[in-house]
């Protein structure tokens, strides 16, 4: 089965990256103006195929197009992100534009303010053209937790685009979009963006502000850029990185110039393979993976296992973590607030029938067993007992980046699998993010590039694991696989 | 099962929750699947170890910003997204009965 057999059409950006807007601008074969009007009309025509996108947004895009071309005309630097058109996933708040989070409870939510990373964009040139559809507030592994129906993957439409970011992977790979940020809670940028074909980024925790991301789980959430290369991702987290006084855990960290260090030279460079992952690494999937390793052999890179042996306990970890952080996080919306309310009598009944119907399933399965790890009598039991293995899991990485620079490993363990597939058991989806939880628990730096494809034409992801705030070596080594590959 | 029907009642008023009843029966159901799959973490001696709340990084920085004066959102922008307002107030259902 083959792309144009299954899959949408490909969008006007499919040809095109940063570089090439940029001079195209410069040397006026297009304008900012008609590059976000042609990816506009685009993403309007293709959305009945896939939802990928929730709103629309060409007032703010040509206003924002507007400024480039003026810039241009008058001889300015127009930005790092001149022109470009990007999408952004329905959790990161958009002054004036309809921000939903996946959820009935938001669906007439408009922000008030910008979210510190949307804001940067724009400074930086950026595009916005819409709100792309994702998990419930960024709950799930499919894209089938959205209140407003699933994303169907471009490339093969009776699939997943996987979870939660679906929509922003979807319109990179489709071409709607050239950019687009998601968030990454427990493998939320990287699943997704190898079960679409593009290139997806978690930095280190704090790299990029979380001002503006509505909360899910505080001390795991993460923004990230999708991309369609490497270098095109690099350059969109140099735009949005770096200390912002909104978010007090935002790291001070300078933020280095990545692209400057994309030579494609990773000779010396080593690289370590979790033993425990690459144990369970089934099929085609396991063919690639080895497949990718080879080309960074190949590339002089020195190769060797590593070992991670709380692996095992990461899933478990994660699930007690992130839903007690979200049990709390999602206890605002509550009728007071934000835009839903059903009526009762009283307030507590107000309270109860506004999150019973305003909240889908998944929601509710999070935030009643973090309401329950949380609870009198059980707190040390599970909470306390899972941060402590959080600190293992933390350590398991520190002890192998002490013997290598770089980390290789799969993002999945299958790619994208059918709609439906796996709706009706909870565990068993759960299982699947083996592979990107445990860089979100350590908050490292952690990548997806694309590594090929399935004989059925399913694109796997190949994951770079680096150590803390260092993205650098992460692309270096994966902008080298990327064009040797 | 590793909760009772009247545990996942509790949790969910705990939780400010309305849920149906086929929505219990599948709770329970559902929790006690991630409960057993948690249960795993039991296998582990954590005595001793350090537990993680954050991903925190030594900045040599203080963190806390100038005690300066700023631009507010504003009583109209700040709840403008409200289901039910009254003079620049959120308006719920009565609390206090007489």
């Amino acid at each position: 089965m083959s792309d144009s057999q299954n899959g949408s059409a490909r969008g006007p950006l499919v040809e095109h990256s940063i570089q090439s807007i940029r001079e195209g601008l410069i040397a006026k074969e297009f304008t900012a103006a008609e590059l976000a009007e042609q990816a506009l009309a685009f993403a309007e025509a293709e959305n009945p195929k896939t939802n990928a996108y929730l709103t629309l947004s060409p007032q703010r895009a040509q206003a924002a197009a507007r400024e480039v071309d003026r810039k241009i005309a008058a001889g300015a630097d127009p930005g790092a992100l001149a022109g470009v058109p990007i999408a952004i996933k329905d959790v990161i708040l958009t002054r004036g534009v309809r921000t939903t989070c996946g959820s009935r409870m938001l669906e007439h939510y408009m922000p008030p303010y910008d979210a510190t990373a949307v804001e940067r964009i724009e400074r930086a040139g950026g595009i916005i053209i819409g709100k792309t559809n994702c998990d419930e507030f960024a709950m799930g592994s499919s894209n089938e937790n959205s209140a407003f129906g699933p994303v169907r993957n471009p490339v093969a439409l009776d699939r997943v685009p996987g979870g939660s970011s679906g929509g922003s992977a979807a319109a990179v790979a489709q071409g709607t979009a050239l950019l687009a940020l998601g968030s990454d809670t427990g493998g939320s940028v990287r699943q997704p963006a190898s079960f679409c074909g593009v290139t997806g980024v978690t930095p280190t925790y704090g790299r990029v502000s979380r001002y503006g991301l509505t909360a899910f789980a505080s001390s795991l959430d993460h923004i990230g850029p999708f991309a369609r290369s490497v270098r095109d991702a690099a350059i969109l987290l140099r735009a949005i990185a770096g200390r912002d006084p909104c978010d007090a855990t935002s790291a001070f960290a300078p933020v280095p110039e990545y692209p400057a260090a994309l030579t494609g030279d990773i000779r010396g460079i080593k690289i370590g393979l979790p033993t425990e992952y690459f144990a369970q690494l089934p099929g085609e999937t396991g063919d690639l993976i080895h497949r990718a390793v080879d080309v960074l052999k190949s590339l002089g890179c020195e190769v060797r296992e590593v070992s991670l042996p709380h692996t095992e306990y990461a899933i478990a970890t994660y699930y007690i973590i992130a839903t007690a952080e979200a049990s709390s996080n999602l206890a605002r919306y509550d009728g007071v607030r934000y835009t839903t309310r059903a009526n009762a009598e009283t307030l507590s009944g107000m309270y109860r029938e506004t999150r019973g119907a305003g909240f889908g399933a998944e929601c509710k399965r999070r935030i009643m067993l973090g309401t329950y790890v949380l609870s009198a009598g059980y707190y040390d039991a599970y909470y306390l007992k899972a941060q402590q293995v959080r600190s293992l899991i933390s350590r398991d990485f520190a002890h192998a980046f002490a013997e290598v620079d770089a980390i290789a490993a799969p993002v999945s363990p299958f790619p994208a699998f059918k709609i439906g597939e796996k709706v009706d058991d909870p565990v068993a989806m759960y299982l699947s993010d083996i592979f990107t939880i445990t860089g979100d628990l350590a908050g490292i730096p952690c990548m997806s590039v694309p590594c090929g494809k399935t004989a059925g034409g399913l694109p796997v992801g190949l994951q770079i694991l680096t150590r803390h705030f260092d993205e650098t070596t992460m692309f270096r080594v994966a902008h080298a696989y990327e064009i040797a590959s | 099962m590793k909760l009772t029907e009247a545990e996942v009642r509790h949790v969910a008023e705990l939780a400010n929750l309305g849920l149906r009843d086929d929505e219990i029966h599948k709770m329970q159901q559902d929790l006690d699947g991630i409960l057993a799959h948690i249960d795993k973490l039991n296998e582990i001696d954590t005595t001793g170890v350090e537990p993680m709340a954050q991903v925190l990084f030594d900045s040599g920085e203080i963190n806390l910003r100038a005690d300066e004066e700023r631009e507010t959102l504003g009583t109209a922008t700040a709840v403008a997204n409200a289901p039910l307002t009254s003079a620049g107030y959120f308006k719920v259902p009565k609390v206090i009965e007489r």
